[in-house]
């Protein structure tokens, strides 16, 4: 169980990651946190886009597209299923 | 207290809303809901209205209302902006926020969509904390009924202690409930009992020490039990908003100050800091949706999205993507100037024989030779050209961008090319903006509320004008179809299409250039952050995009621009024929603007055309063949090609057409589009520069370019 935290932006598309740690700050966590992104969501990465930035993930139920600069404050453990 | 029904319920609400009721005895309802809910749909199939359906965050960006009857009492519905929470984090969800607590209405519904309920939950909860008087309408029944979901209407409403009614808006499923259950819940024949949110018992410890004080300040007004903990929260806008309705300032009370000061003390000693604290509150409201979720929705058919992500897989592909968007844009493109050929030709020979006729019954009346000229050269022809220039493409062109915006795909388009604008340090979602001024500019400007940072947002105002509008398009289209296309029959219309597209993807490329050098310069900072909802794929309804692009769009535009077009016909046929030492005024306007025009591969008609085309961009070609008119000797203008030959006639060559295509889709917005921008920025400044920045653009675009071809002998 002693999985390494990562940064969501460099899940690969296809994977499956749990938020464990969230640092943004500001308007930036609430908007974050709004999405419903408290600890221990599992966060599915749908894919990139074209120009590889933002992201679309599938959170609770929504795809939500994040930019790079968004995701990188989530880290989240990579769960295999 | 002093807090008067004057002071808060209708008499707020008409100065805020202004909210129309006919009686006070109206019910007002409030409508409230995640954007992508089918809200507007509950919206209008309740009300009759033709609103805009939006698909998007912010397409509900001026609060709509209407009316409806049931079972003898008056209801007035009142459309609030779609939002994800309250918790304050646009313009939007203030407005929604304030209205709910502060506009009192007599039911709160909030339409959630059957196939995400658990992210729509997190806006009921919120607003079940805010008020008592809510009623869930869980929406897209039959949406999700076909990917394999279902969703136990009665367990959530037992769970929410609210009543829930399960509608499919576009088909009228459930809308009888749904106006019963408003009419029981706002004549309070039906209990309500809204659970609260739980909080960790830090949270709740704290909110107790405040709320007896809130509540002996503010009654039955507000929820006492919400505004303690939005205290808590330091929510500054909750007060400014108190302050603006209420007229007083609930942190003068020095009692209530003292309990704020203990509250805090006791979260600081449990080491709850601000962070922290929202950390709880949101946790709270989230953690309550997921459990709440999972006890009502079971998903039958687990692969329930596969088509979405398949098309996705295609629409936002690292190869296909981009190409796709440009040749739908293209295709969008080309069947409006295609398939607006004909019904243009035939107009125009409609309004020609007409022009016959209103001329012989004016000779018949005896109508004197100068107001002939004025009614039927001025103001007639004025408006001939207008609708049969601008209602065909128009009647093409609104609703085939409606079916792509009710398919989902805008937002795919923002989502390709957001890279892009993160690039020139603005906003995604601009993507959106610009594709409604597409349609009207002005309506661009408000939709860039959807933008919550204050610098992205003036970027996408002050370039939204780079975007051709109706309005211009029609030059585009005529100037690209007679000029730079020699009638070769198939090949013409592609050609055409090609030169617009061309111009379309020149002001994109120029609203990126843009945006960065202002982001370098007056409007510094980092890109802030950004979240793009793509919902899910829908089917479009052809019967109603038909009828709502028809009426909304096409003719409030069209509508606009026949009463600018009217007036105007009559003060230019005025100008280009009033005489001054024996020349018109038109002319000698022109003339003094000629040496500046012909710099920049105009000229002084041309350049007049755009300055008296202030009021509207769908004068301008109007405008332009009058002056060239009252030169020439009569002329019937009864079809494209004699256009042509009037232009040729006045030099016309094709760097003409071209620097004029150019400068159609560079120069100053419309008198309209300044006027919002006026109204969005607050700001004279932001005003001037939304003037002066695309038209500097265009004559130094224009100027390079008609030097150019000149130096190179090209003409």
């Amino acid at each position: 169980m002693n999985n390494k935290l990562i940064p969501l932006h460099q899940v690969p598309a296809g994977f499956y990651g749990k938020v464990k740690k969230l640092i943004a700050e500001g308007a930036a966590r609430r908007r974050l946190l709004d999405l419903g992104l408290i600890n221990d969501t599992v966060v599915e990465v749908l894919r990139k886009s074209p120009a590889g930035d933002p992201t679309a993930y599938q959170i609770r139920g929504a795809v939500i597209a994040l930019r790079s600069e968004e995701a990188c404050k989530l880290f989240v453990e990579i769960i295999h299923d | 207290m002093g807090l008067t029904h004057q002071s808060t319920g209708v008499g707020i609400l008409k100065e805020m809303f202004e909210v129309q009721t006919d009686s006070p005895a109206d019910l007002i309802v409030a409508l409230a809901g995640n954007p992508n809910t089918g809200k507007s749909t509950v919206f209008n199939s309740l009300t009759g209205l033709k609103q805009h359906t939006g698909n998007w965050p912010g397409k509900t960006v001026t609060n709509a209302q209407g009316k409806y009857t049931y079972k003898g009492d008056k209801y007035l519905l009142i459309d609030l902006p779609g939002t994800y929470s309250l918790l304050v984090n646009s313009v939007e969800e203030q407005i929604a926020r304030d209205f709910i607590c502060f506009g009192q209405p007599h039911v709160t519904v909030v339409v959630a969509d059957a196939t995400c309920l658990e992210r729509n939950l997190n806006l009921v909860l919120q607003i079940m904390e805010i008020t008592d008087k809510v009623i869930l309408c869980v929406n897209l029944m039959d949406e999700a009924r076909k990917k394999g979901i279902v969703v136990h209407l009665q367990k959530l409403s037992a769970l929410l202690g609210i009543p829930v009614v399960g509608t499919a808006a576009r088909t009228g499923e459930g809308l009888n409930e749904l106006k019963e259950t408003i009419k029981l819940v706002a004549k309070k024949q039906f209990p309500v009992q809204p659970r609260r949110t739980e909080y960790d018992n830090i949270l709740q410890e704290a909110i107790e020490l405040i709320e007896p004080r809130v509540h002996a300040l503010l009654g039955e007004k507000v929820n006492s039990r919400w505004v303690a903990l939005r205290l808590l929260d330091s929510d500054r806008t909750l007060l400014e908003a108190m302050n603006r309705f209420f007229n007083f300032t609930l942190t003068d009370d020095n009692i209530l100050r003292e309990s704020l000061a203990q509250a805090h003390l006791l979260l600081q000693k449990n080491q709850v800091d601000l962070n922290e604290l929202r950390d709880r509150i949101v946790t709270g409201i989230v953690k309550t949706a997921e459990k709440i979720s999972h006890q009502v929705v079971t998903v039958e058919n687990k692969n329930y999205n596969r088509f979405d992500r398949t098309l996705d897989g295609i629409l936002t592909s690292r190869f296909f993507g981009i190409p796709i968007m440009i040749a739908l844009l293209g295709a969008v493109f080309w069947l409006t100037i295609k398939g607006a050929n004909y019904p243009s030709a035939l107009l125009t020979t409609v309004f020609y024989h007409l022009e016959g006729h209103l001329t012989l019954f004016l000779q018949w009346l005896g109508t004197p030779g100068f107001i002939y000229d004025i009614l039927v050269l001025g103001v007639y022809r004025t408006l001939a050209w207008v609708v049969s220039v601008m209602l065909p493409p128009m009647a093409i062109f609104f609703p085939l961008f409606t079916l792509l915006e009710d398919l989902g795909y805008l937002p795919r388009v923002a989502f390709n090319l957001d890279h892009y604008f993160k690039k020139a340090c603005a906003h995604g979602k601009q993507a959106l903006t610009m594709c409604m001024g597409f349609g009207c500019n002005a309506a661009g400007v408000i939709a860039c509320r959807i933008i919550d940072s204050p610098r992205e947002r003036l970027i996408a105002i002050l370039t939204n004008n780079y975007v051709p509008c109706n309005g211009r398009f029609p030059t585009l289209i005529a100037l690209a179809g007679i000029f730079l296309v020699s009638g070769a029959g198939a090949f013409s219309s592609l050609a055409a299409t090609l030169a617009v597209l061309a111009a379309v993807i020149l002001g994109v490329l120029l609203t990126f250039l843009t945006s960065r050098v202002l982001s370098a310069t007056i409007l510094r900072g980092l890109p802030s952050s950004f979240t793009l909802e793509l919902p899910p794929y829908r089917k479009p309804q052809i019967g109603k995009i038909i009828i709502r692009s028809v009426f909304d769009r096409t003719l409030f535009v069209l509508g606009r621009a026949v009463a600018i077009a009217a007036p105007a016909g009559l003060i230019i046929w005025l100008m280009a024929n009033f005489s001054v030492n024996g020349q018109s005024l038109l002319a000698h306007c022109a003339q003094f603007l000629q040496p500046f025009a012909h710099l920049i591969g105009l000229d002084g008609y041309i350049l007049m055309a755009f300055i008296l085309g202030l009021p509207a961009n769908e004068i301008v070609i109007p405008i332009l063949i009058m002056g060239y008119m009252a030169e020439s000797s009569m002329l019937e203008l009864d079809s494209f090609l004699e256009l042509k030959q009037l232009f040729i006639n006045h030099d016309w060559t094709w760097l003409t057409a071209v620097c004029m295509m150019l400068f159609a889709l560079n120069h100053w917005p419309c008198g309209t589009t300044l006027w919002t921008i006026r109204k969005e920025t607050q700001s004279v400044k932001w005003t001037l520069l939304s003037f002066l920045i695309p038209t500097m653009a265009g004559i130094i675009i224009c100027f390079i370019v008609a030097q150019g071809a000149r130096i190179l002998g090209l003409v």
